[in-house]
């Protein structure tokens, strides 16, 4: 008889090519740090094809310096897939990816602190026949929590390699490579039996599985185990729907079961429980009887009934409070830097379109985004703080009750909270949400909370608004946080709307571990803040670029005669036709043609209006002095002598950005983090929808009441 | 054992602890629960419930996990004496 497949392949594999290693094992266990310890900086992140679950493969080296594949999968309790990062851990270990290598080796890393739960996903990977390498990591808090526990009979009873490990201190690194280059990984001796009462039930259906739906031996077992244990068979199967014959002996032995009274799949779930029950027993001891740990002092008053609020108070000031101060000097920088780049360029080409382009465009353009990058690395980082000490987890276990109003979860809070700061980072944060549906719907109504970059849009008009030079600290406050929850109150009731009727689903779970607090590891969490800074950079980059050009393009063209203003330039160019073209849109609202040049250039970023209405009223004004605009705005008339930005049009303005969907970087991101272009077009389309017709009632109403 | 000293998870008092012994069959929930090591028969601790009365918090095999009431409603324990 030939020799299985992975075996030989395994064999050929160590001598010939690449071994390729996939890193297992369950949320929080320390494996984005083994990972990071092992690959360094060789690492490769994008997304499977047609889901947005991310795909992190590296190059770790062995001791003789041979490079060795590492394919880093989803953290995840278990096989039986719940989500569609689980699913893709699940697919590429059964070999069901036809975009990612079937792994010939499996890395399974367990928190030694928690050796039972964490073992069970072992137990199911040791099903899968192929080589495995078992990292026991955190040993240091495992024996600082009193517990003992004896690799070596550990290894004996498994029958392969168990590395122990402390990942953020790099030890047991070494150990682990010579163990990863060994070219004659043993396959794991632990055998389990499986409940007599379903033991024929496996071989049937994998026998099935072989003949009918041309699975591999190997894997077949692992996969009627499965099927056996989800009783969601179609979500079990994923792209590989079954054949006919094997869901027919399914449902032969689940109905038989059924009529026997058998729990089936509780009897799986407990006869693997008892098999690591009883191998627990004989490697881990405890040692000393440990009074209530750091992590419980901790929650006694993180979580508490009264001080949990103070505390999520303090951790959210502190996290705004930094952003927008720490923020301020870099985006200065920035600022000035974009500045002087482009005055440089100035003044080293001759005038004429492609100095403007390039000027003008795409260092404008791309530079006004740049600005926020600060704010989106800052907020980052704190999102990577809040999630590697476990302070998430508590922000979401206290945040539940409320997002559940609104048929969310408490993993939802820390995303929405992100977009007051700004959306990007908040929406690439909602991978952490396990389901689709909520995942989408925190994605939908997230930039309706009031980001930083509509706060120059709310100053001045609130400048605008009040008479007088000097607006009363009071009155803009007050106005301020009118504005700000009425975002907030939006995307609360288009989250209740949503799970109600477009993304209708099963209430959202809310069964997540509370892991114990932990000192964060600073390179981690700073690898992962440039990660996303530079997905978000590349991705939303190209698109920036584009639209800025085109932006640029629309208001330099068609051409003014020569020695025209650049108000006049900009009142007949694309840009002020298109003002024009919207104008009996946005009439209805109160709002003319060049505030229409206003909404349309606020795409690049909303504060771009700003700027734009000092070209277009043709004051020279700064972030800092809004004054000379301010006049310039109160001056501006309707044709027919009627004042155009009246009190109740620099409110119903205000209110049309709080809704209004005017970001391109927001879009390009929902683009990335939806798989195509369908979400964020309804995006745009109900935000700005529900734009104007606020800001038609508004507006409507106000006049009818005499403003 | 007399089932009328079994009551649902969401009646323990906090600090209490309970032996779990009946559990819906179906469901995605509580397959997941049985899968992070609730089975019939494990011993639990209410460590406490959320500021709001909801989620709640468990002690189970030696981490924490918390669940809804709603979840916790349909779990049936002992408490231990």
């Amino acid at each position: 008889m030939a020799l299985p497949a992975h075996i030989s392949a395994t064999a050929a594999g160590a001598s010939s090519r690449q071994p390729v290693y996939a890193l297992v094992g369950n949320p929080n266990c320390g494996k984005s740090t083994l990972f990071n310890a092992l690959t360094g900086l060789k690492q490769k992140v994008g997304n499977y094809p047609g889901v947005t679950v991310e795909k992190k493969i590296g190059t770790a080296y062995s001791q003789h310096g041979q490079p060795i594949t590492v394919i880093d999968l989803p953290g995840t309790y278990s096989l039986a897939a719940r989500s569609p990062d689980e699913a893709v851990t699940r697919d590429v270990l059964l070999g069901r990816r036809s975009d990612t290598a079937q792994p010939d080796r499996i890395l399974c890393i367990v928190d030694a602190t928690n050796l039972e739960r964490n073992l069970y996903l072992v137990h199911q990977i040791l099903d899968l026949g192929r080589p495995v390498i078992l990292v026991l990591n955190m040993m240091d808090l495992a024996a600082r929590a009193g517990l003992e526990i004896n690799v070596d009979q550990l290894e004996k009873l498994l029958g392969i390699p168990v590395i122990s490990c402390e990942a953020i201190h790099q030890r047991g690194l070494i150990e682990l490579k010579l163990a990863m280059s060994r070219a004659d990984l043993p396959l794991a001796r632990h055998a389990w039996t499986v409940p007599a009462a379903i033991a024929p039930a496996v071989s049937e259906i994998a026998a099935a599985l072989v003949e009918g739906d041309r699975k591999s031996p190997l894997v077949a077992r692992a996969e009627a185990l499965l099927l056996l244990t989800d009783q969601d068979s179609v979500r079990v199967a994923g792209s590989t729907p079954l054949s006919p014959r094997t869901t027919e002996i399914l449902r032969a032995w689940q109905s038989r079961w059924t009529q026997e009274g058998t729990d089936w799949a509780g009897t799986l779930v407990s006869s693997r429980y008892d098999a690591i029950g009883a191998l627990a027993a004989e490697v881990v001891q405890l040692r000393t009887e440990v009074g209530p740990s750091a992590s419980d002092k901790i929650d006694a008053i993180a979580t508490h009934a009264l001080w949990g609020w103070v505390v999520l108070g303090v951790v959210m000031t502190l996290l705004f409070f930094s952003i927008f101060t720490l923020a301020e000097t870099p985006m200065n920088w920035i600022d000035g830097h974009v500045a002087a780049l482009s005055d440089t360029i100035k003044s080293a080409m001759s005038p004429g379109d492609l100095r403007d382009l390039i000027t003008d465009g795409a260092i404008g353009g791309v530079g006004g985004v740049l600005v926020f990058l600060p704010q989106i690395l800052i907020l980052f980082f704190f999102i990577g703080l809040l999630e590697s000490t476990g302070y998430m987890a508590r922000a979401a276990f206290i945040m539940d009750r409320l997002m559940s109003r609104v048929g969310l979860n408490g993993k939802s809070f820390i995303p929405m909270l992100s977009s007051y700061a700004c959306a990007i980072p908040g929406i690439m944060a909602t991978r952490t949400i396990e389901d689709p549906k909520d995942r989408l719907v925190t994605i939908l109504v997230a930039p309706l909370m009031s980001c930083s970059a509509r706060l120059p849009v709310y100053l001045l008009m609130i400048a605008a608004l009040v008479p007088g030079e000097r607006v009363p600290v009071f009155t803009k406050v007050g106005i301020m946080l009118f504005m700000y929850g009425l975002g907030t109150a939006g995307a609360f009731f288009f989250a209740w709307l949503f799970k109600r009727t477009l993304l209708k689903g099963e209430p959202p779970l809310m069964i997540m571990e509370l892991p114990p607090y932990r000192l964060p590891g600073f390179k981690d969490v700073a690898l992962h803040m440039l990660e996303r800074a530079w997905i978000f950079v590349r991705r939303a980059g190209t698109v920036i670029l584009g639209i800025s050009i085109i932006l640029w393009f629309l208001s330099a063209y068609p051409k003014a005669p020569e020695g025209a203003t650049p108000t006049a330039q900009l009142a007949q160019s694309f840009a002020g036709r298109a003002g024009h073209a919207i104008e009996p849109l946005i009439k209805p609202i109160g709002f003319d043609w060049q505030i229409g040049i206003g909404l349309i250039s606020s795409f690049a970023a909303r504060e771009v209006f700003v700027s734009t209405m000092g070209v277009v009223f043709n004051a020279e004004s700064s972030a800092e002095n809004t004054a000379p605009l301010r006049t310039a705005l109160l001056s501006a008339k309707w044709p027919d002598g009627r004042a155009l930005f009246t009190p109740l049009v620099c409110f119903t303005l205000m209110i049309f950005y709080v809704f209004a969907m005017q970001c391109m970087s927001t879009i390009a991101v929902v683009k990335r983090e939806t798989n195509g272009w369908k979400w964020p077009i309804f995006q745009t389309l109900y935000m700005t929808g529900t734009a104007w017709i606020l800001s038609f009632m508004v507006y409507q109403g106000g006049r009818a009441l005499g403003f | 054992m007399p089932s009328a000293s079994l009551i649902s998870l969401s009646q323990l008092p906090v600090g209490a602890s309970a032996t779990l012994r009946d559990f819906p069959k179906a469901g995605t929930a509580f397959l997941r629960l049985r899968e992070m090591g609730l089975l019939a028969g494990t011993t639990l601790t209410l460590v406490r419930t959320a500021p709001m009365g909801d989620p709640i918090e468990i002690k189970v095999r030696g981490y924490h996990l918390t669940l809804r009431k709603s979840e916790a409603d349909h779990l049936l324990v002992e408490p231990a004496r």
